[in-house]
């Protein structure tokens, strides 16, 4: 792989640290670089410590990594906070003129620029354009070529007129120059372009993108770190495809709203993390009984109860496979890179509406808001695919009236799939309940009733087990001894540990589970394997135990709760580690 | 096919199992009657139901219905209305439903003047529990849970309605079978949230507000010159607690409703099979 180069800008909440780092990643991309980008944030409004971290090579890149080449830091903190990535020869652009960064020291070994990023941002038309400048001094230390930022600045600031991009270029290349003639030192950075076309987009994007595209119409939800860009994506688009975004005034509204639209014939969904998910649990055993299809997507977050808001955890999947008062099926989809994101919410629609139940979708916090680079081929609009399952239409209710007339929404069928009747459909009128019901779905306590209707429900599963291709993701070494289990977004990072491992002569089999329920049985792959390890963000090894469970072995588990995702590097230490201690859980 | 309808086309086969002389047979008969009267029928009609005795409606009327969890029917009947504004959408619930543990979904549904109907059943205690103290229960209204009365003043929903920025508050009485039918036909005809709180008299654990209560203590607003466009006309017998009134209290003649706010006209049950078109243009807004 050429060799990747690791940038960071960081400062404090209110700094703009995102936009700027947008801005940076954005430039890398249309310049034709592959990009994956982190944030290091916390859940405040100013104050406090934020980073926008930003990895990029000419191949693909899917992990951060432990090292820091060029960052730019507007406090001290900033710096400190990165003492570990940085290494000899990284650069440390700053403002030796700002108050706070008047005495800071540049560890031994490091380059530092000082740049007054403040004063040339006001003669170039205002000090609010400080962190432009500082982008234009990190182009001439990584020698990235300053039209690729113009474009970036333009897609930024183009609707707010030709005046403040004009001004941001100046501001830019104010830097750039400043570097150019104080800091003669020849940087062993030289970002080269290819002239590939990539987009760049994070996980609630994608999810967003995906649901627009599968017919979703309708969304409600309530603002919650991390699953808040969802919304944000889809307000506004939605609406120019026929749709509508519903702030509700709390998630038990939320999801009630989407499951009446649901109950109207539209696909709907909501989005929420972890506390969110808490609440709407009192209505999902309701949506599942009911049968109404409903895309739930759950953008985890460190938990429990608050938790750390803006950290990477994989907490709740105990929560969404049992999470209810009694026994109801739900599937549980995770995608495991930003652009499986897209398609597992396409499919989670369409699985949805097919067996007529509710879905979770669930993301982490990590992926939701890393933007990557992919080809737009990888969202390619016309694979979509769209399948409503069984819903009747005028023509076609009389086949499934009782022989009084009634609609029957929960017919006992051979495969558990019962028709759906939109209102508006001449002789569909009928009523669904979370009271047990018969098949025209009013209430019952028969016996005989209730055993059916629980059958019916749980053969909607079998049926789609039986139907549906439910195979993990492959890669590494298929004969390798060493077999390493993961789902949600470590995807990335082993895939590259991967790389590191095989320097040592490790070889590994990957698979990457995007099904928690149903899952794929991966009891030959485990017994094939001398070696089985589960990797996951949690503590107590929540896949770990499905996994076991099903194949009725014990594993080595690898898990990491410190709110931190892993790092490639770091995760082939510990891979490298357990496979020489065979030791249990580590940290 | 409006003018075929009748208002039993609205009952379903199942017969109610409220208490003989309950106040929420009347209830219904009204909503199904207004229901008739303002050209709907069964299969563009969606009845959401709450928790409770009232929650039962949607099993004894006929319609496309969800009977839901305690409390989120709003919610519900908002969803089912926004995909669906070709659809009539009522909703129906108890003072429990509504004032208590759904008390914060019916302020913010009132402030998004969805076009719907609100019925609230509203008998004053928790029936189906066996008899405990409700939102709107008096103070020393004493019941086992409440042995000396609930020592809280009750709830005034109408109050709560126009605080909310309400453009249709309204009180019936179950038992006034024809002003009750009028008043919810008024709701139904709305331009926007319609909402009716119906006195619907528990006779097995109220012996407090009772039909013979109600019948000797309604003032009939229709009878006392009572402007409903005028605001503090309104406000002023809505904040009168020495009687009870029945009758349209407050009417925004100028209510805007939220479709009409925000541009949702569409049916959207009705998708392609694929991705819609131009969503490729989606794509490029992350170059």
């Amino acid at each position: 792989m050429a060799a990747d180069f690791n940038w960071a800008v960081g400062g404090e909440a209110g700094d703009g640290i995102d936009s700027t780092g947008k801005i940076f990643a954005q430039a890398l991309s249309r310049s034709g670089r592959h990009v994956f980008t982190s944030k290091d944030f916390a859940s405040r409004i100013r104050g406090g410590y934020t980073a926008y971290k930003v990895r990029t090579s000419v191949d693909k890149v899917q992990s951060v990594v432990d090292r820091l080449d060029v960052l730019i830091a507007l406090t001290p903190r900033t710096i400190e906070e990165n003492l570990e990535e940085l290494h000899e020869g990284s650069v440390i652009i700053y403002d030796g003129e700002r108050t706070t960064m008047q005495n800071v020291e540049i560890p031994e070994g490091m380059i530092g620029i000082d740049v007054p990023l403040k004063r040339l941002a006001e003669e170039a038309g205002g000090a609010i354009m400080r962190n432009v400048v500082a982008l234009g001094a990190a182009c001439e230390v990584a020698e990235f070529p300053i039209e690729n930022l113009d474009s970036a600045l333009e897609k930024r600031f183009g609707d707010k007129g030709q005046k403040l991009v004009d001004n941001n270029k100046e501001a830019a290349r104010a830097g750039r120059s400043y570097v150019a003639e104080e800091y003669d030192a020849e940087f062993e950075y030289d970002l080269e372009t290819t002239d590939e076309d990539y987009v760049l987009l994070n996980g609630d994007e994608a999810i967003g993108m995906g649901a627009i595209a599968a017919g979703c119409r309708f969304y409600s939800g309530y603002p919650i770190t991390p699953a808040t860009d969802v919304m944000t994506y889809l307000t506004g688009r939605l609406e120019r495809y026929g749709g509508h975004v519903v702030q509700a005034e709390d998630e038990l509204s939320a999801i009630n709203m989407a499951l009446g639209a649901a109950r109207g014939g539209a696909r709907a969904m909501t989005a929420t993390s972890g506390p969110g998910i808490d609440l709407m649990t009192e209505t999902f055993g309701l949506v599942a009984t009911s049968e109404t299809p409903l895309v739930i997507c759950n953008v985890m977050r460190s938990g429990p109860s608050t938790g750390m808001p803006t950290k990477q955890e994989q907490g709740d999947l105990n929560h969404m496979l049992y999470g209810g008062h009694g026994e109801v099926p739900r599937f549980v989809l995770a995608p495991t890179t930003v652009d499986e994101c897209f398609w597992k919410t396409v499919e989670a629609f369409n699985l949805a509406e097919k067996y007529q139940l509710p879905v979770y979708l669930t993301a982490d916090l990590s992926m939701a808001v890393t933007e990557q680079t992919f080809s737009p081929d990888a969202f390619d609009m016309d694979a979509v695919e769209v399948d409503r399952g069984f819903v009747v239409d005028d023509a076609s209710v009389d086949e499934h009236l009782s022989e009084s007339g009634g609609f029957k929404p929960h017919e006992l069928t051979e495969d558990g799939v019962s028709p759906r009747a939109f209102p508006g459909t001449v002789d569909g009128a009928h009523m669904s309940t979370g009271l047990e019901h018969d098949e025209q779905g009013r209430r019952t306590e028969d016996t005989e009733m209730r055993v059916e209707q629980v059958d019916k429900r749980n053969r909607k599963v079998e049926t789609a087990e039986d139907r549906e291709d439910w195979s993990p993701r492959e890669f590494g070494d298929a004969d390798a001894e060493n077999l390493v289990i993961t789902w949600g977004s470590n995807e990335g990072a082993l895939a590259e540990a991967l790389d590191m491992l095989e320097a040592d002569d490790i070889d590994i089999r990957v698979l990457s589970v995007p099904y928690v329920f149903p899952r794929p049985d991966l009891t030959e792959e485990i017994e094939a394997a001398d070696e089985t390890i589960v990797v996951e963000c949690n503590e107590t090894g929540q896949f770990a135990n499905l996994i076991e469970r099903d194949a009725l072995v014990r594993v080595d588990r690898i898990n990491k709760y410190d709110g931190v995702r892993f790092k490639a590097d770091e995760l082939a230490r510990e891979i490298k580690a357990t496979l020489e201690t065979g030791t249990e859980a580590t940290q | 096919m409006s003018s075929d309808v009748r208002f039993t086309d609205f009952k379903s086969d199942k017969q109610p199992t409220w208490c003989p002389g309950c106040g929420d047979f009347g209830t219904m008969n009204g909503m199904m009657k207004a229901l008739a009267e303002t050209g709907n029928d069964p299969d563009n009609t969606f009845v959401v139901a709450g928790i409770g005795c009232s929650g039962k409606i949607g099993t004894y009327m006929h319609s496309y219905a969800l009977h839901g969890v305690h409390g989120r029917a709003l919610p519900v009947g908002t969803g089912v209305k926004m995909a669906r504004p070709d659809i009539e959408v009522m909703v129906a619930g108890g003072d429990g439903d509504g004032y208590s543990i759904g008390a914060g979904h019916f302020v913010h549904a009132v402030r998004r003047n969805v076009d719907m109907t609100y019925v609230v059943m509203d008998n004053r205690i928790y029936g189906l529990t066996k008899g405990q103290a409700s939102p709107t229960s008096r103070e020393d209204f004493e019941t086992a849970t409440t042995p000396e009365g609930p020592k809280q003043p009750p709830v005034n929903p109408h109050a709560l309605a126009l605080a909310s920025g309400a453009t249709f508050i309204a009180q019936s009485f179950s038992s006034d079978a024809l002003r009750h039918q009028e008043i919810i036909q008024k709701a139904v005809e709305h331009d926007g949230f319609g909402f009716v709180n119906v006195y619907s008299p528990c006779v097995t654990f109220n012996d407090v507000d009772t039909y013979d209560y109600f019948r000797d203590s309604l003032v009939d607003l229709a009878e006392e010159d009572h402007d409903p466009s005028d605001y503090d006309a309104a406000k002023d017998v809505i904040l009168d607690s020495d009687k009870e009134y029945q009758g349209v209290i407050y009417r925004d003649e100028e209510s805007v409703p939220y479709h009409e706010q925000h541009g949702v006209d569409e049916d959207m049950s009705d998708i392609p099979d694929g991705a819609p078109e131009s969503a490729t243009d989606l794509v490029r807004e992350f170059y």
